[in-house]
């Protein structure tokens, strides 16, 4: 394993922020894996980390593939995991909304120019992120609608789902896109957790992962994931908004699948104790999302469901 | 505000960000004159003092509880999250106005004289209603730098005419800026038809292209100027030292690469590596 600092910033009071890639096997640049670039992405922190420990070893043992490399860069941004502040602590802007960066432009322009510089020309890019919104995922792996889009590859992820999305306006500036631009074939995983750790979430993931690079050839040994993936467009999906605003009790069952008509929640009035809303599963099918705060507002977003 | 008897509609939209405040004195001017002079109005004048009204209510910049800037959140989606839901409501609202003018007042790290901001492929159509605004500067930005995410392009992409005005610094109220600019929009507004009288060119603003020299921090420290906002500046001549407290000492003088005027400078002391100091307007910008 090499270590390499990538980019460094210096700061008026505190340690410099030391931009980390750990290196691999030598040869033919093959994955890199980028963990986070919020400052509350800790489990997508954890996970590469765990990746890092058990890469280790497969480098020790001698099971990289001949003739590749693999790169892992846990977090672009301990500034604020530091804090505990999701965006760049002084001005509060996103790096993954600044790809491929300006090295004479911003602070957080110069972040993401320095590391793109570094992660170009790896075959494949894998990103742990994360949705704005706060909530509990179904683990998958997302792809862009793009003209590189490939999802036969994302499969080898062995996650239940592989999900298309069509680019948003953002979407121009974030990693994976500019990724691919620069011809890089890249997946976003999305883990079921943010800002905690979920053991066993960071376990299934890490296997996740590791069974990509087995399947790629990037690493020998056993294959930790089996279960075929289905691709499907994320426009499918069946929303669930909270008409009223209020504590947010929800009742949902363990099994991650829902049927049409079953309660799923109730709203309640903060101030009567009334109950205001029940929320009912509008189809049958796989919860993706749901929202995990006790109170909510009218209109949130609190759950999506992937109808069969 | 409803003329009756034309339809010709103006949007003035502001306070996105909940520590932009110059807009709101904007709002209050606009809104006090058509009520005092109503019997001038001869169309719809549409006023949004605050597209995040729980951002200015709680000093907060992005959308509470979310972290998150509503002006990078455009087009938006009718089924996505609540923040989503807003931003396409504001889009489906405002698409068909004449013209919407939305005033930002840059952020708490930078002062700015009073300018519009377009983009290349939209400069045609929106330069002849910048040029009466009263501002001082036209900024026409290549097609490439503009953020495609936010509530101007999405406007813009959609045929709603969009011009961006930023002026003053977050945070504060610069009332001079405000009245230059309320005297701006009516002008715009006899322009549209909107407002009785003729329009005329009260201020000719610069339009400038590239002629912008961007001066960013080499290090991270305390930035102290040594010029002031909107000062004309030599090549050469320094505009501030970055210092360490640790140490007493200078760890950079900034020094204008160019000739020209300081349209943008820093406000907020603290820089790290990278953060914008002061934008210098290049002399020879032509007038428009």
């Amino acid at each position: 394993m090499k270590e390499q600092i990538l980019f460094s910033l210096k700061s008026l009071y505190r340690e410099s922020m030391d931009i980390k890639g750990y290196i691999f096997g030598e040869g033919e640049k093959s994955v890199c894996i980028v963990g986070s670039m919020r400052g509350n992405e800790v489990q997508q922190t954890y996970i590469c980390s765990r990746l890092i420990h058990t890469l280790k070893k497969t480098e020790e043992r001698g099971e990289i593939g001949k003739g590749k490399s693999i790169m892992v860069i846990p977090s672009l941004n301990t500034y604020s995991i530091n804090i505990g502040k999701r965006f760049w602590p002084t001005d509060n802007t996103d790096i993954n909304r600044m790809f491929p960066g300006y090295g004479l432009g911003e602070t957080t322009q110069r972040i993401a120019a320095g590391v793109f510089e570094s992660i170009q020309g790896y075959k494949y890019g894998i990103q742990f992120a994360s949705f704005y919104i706060p909530g509990k995922f179904l683990p998958h792996v997302k792809i862009m609608q793009t003209e590189y889009m490939d999802a036969e590859t994302a499969k080898l992820f062995a996650l239940p789902y592989v999900v298309i999305r069509n680019p948003r306006p953002y979407d121009t500036t974030t990693l994976n896109y500019n990724w691919q631009i620069w011809n890089t074939k890249a997946f976003s995983l999305y883990a079921k957790q943010t800002n905690a750790i979920d053991v066993s979430d960071a376990e299934y993931m890490e296997n996740s992962v590791l069974t990509f690079l087995h399947k790629i050839g990037a690493i020998e040994g056993e294959e930790r994931l089996f279960g075929a993936s289905v691709v499907v467009n994320d426009s499918s999906f069946v929303s669930v908004h909270a008409k009223k605003g209020g504590f947010f009790l929800s009742e949902l069952n363990d099994s991650g699948f829902v049927r049409e008509g079953e309660k799923l929640a109730v709203i309640v009035d903060p101030l009567s104790g009334e109950v205001s809303e029940k929320i009912f599963a509008p189809c049958k099918g796989r919860l993706y999302y749901s929202f995990p705060s006790s109170m909510t507002h009218q209109g949130t977003l609190l759950f999506r469901i992937i109808p069969d | 505000m409803d003329g009756q008897k034309n339809k010709r509609r103006i949007s003035i939209v502001t306070g996105t960000h909940g520590d932009e405040l110059e807009g709101q004195y904007v709002c209050y001017l606009l809104n006090r004159k058509i009520k005092e002079e109503s019997e001038k109005l001869n169309g719809i004048v549409d006023v949004y003092p605050a597209l995040n009204p729980m951002g200015i209510d709680t000093i907060t910049r992005g959308i509470p509880g979310f972290d998150l800037d509503m002006n990078r959140t455009f087009p938006g989606s009718k089924d996505g999250a609540v923040t989503e839901q807003v931003a396409y409501d504001i889009v489906r609202d405002l698409l068909g106005s004449d013209l919407v003018i939305d005033i930002h007042a840059s952020n708490i790290f930078l002062t700015e004289m009073p300018q519009a901001r377009i983009s290349e492929e939209t400069a045609n159509s929106l330069l002849s209603f910048a040029e009466n605004l009263n501002i001082d500067l036209i900024w026409i930005h290549a097609a490439a730098t503009v953020l495609r995410s936010t509530l101007a392009h999405s406007l813009n992409s959609q045929n709603t005419k969009t011009i961006v005005v930023e002026m003053g610094v977050g945070m504060r109220i610069t009332k001079r800026y405000g009245e230059q600019l309320v005297e701006g929009i009516f002008n715009v507004m006899k322009q549209l038809d909107i407002w009785q009288g003729e329009a005329e060119r009260l201020k000719k603003p610069i339009v400038c292209k590239d002629e912008v020299d961007f001066i960013n921090a080499p290090v991270s420290g305390v930035f102290l100027p040594c010029v002031t906002h909107l000062t004309k500046v030599e090549k050469g001549q320094p505009i501030g030292d970055i210092l360490e407290p640790l140490t007493g000492n200078i760890l950079s003088r900034l020094y204008a690469r160019q000739a020209g005027t300081v349209f943008t400078l820093r406000e907020y002391p603290i820089v790290d590596e990278g953060s914008l100091i002061a934008r210098i307007l290049i002399e020879g910008g032509r007038n428009a």
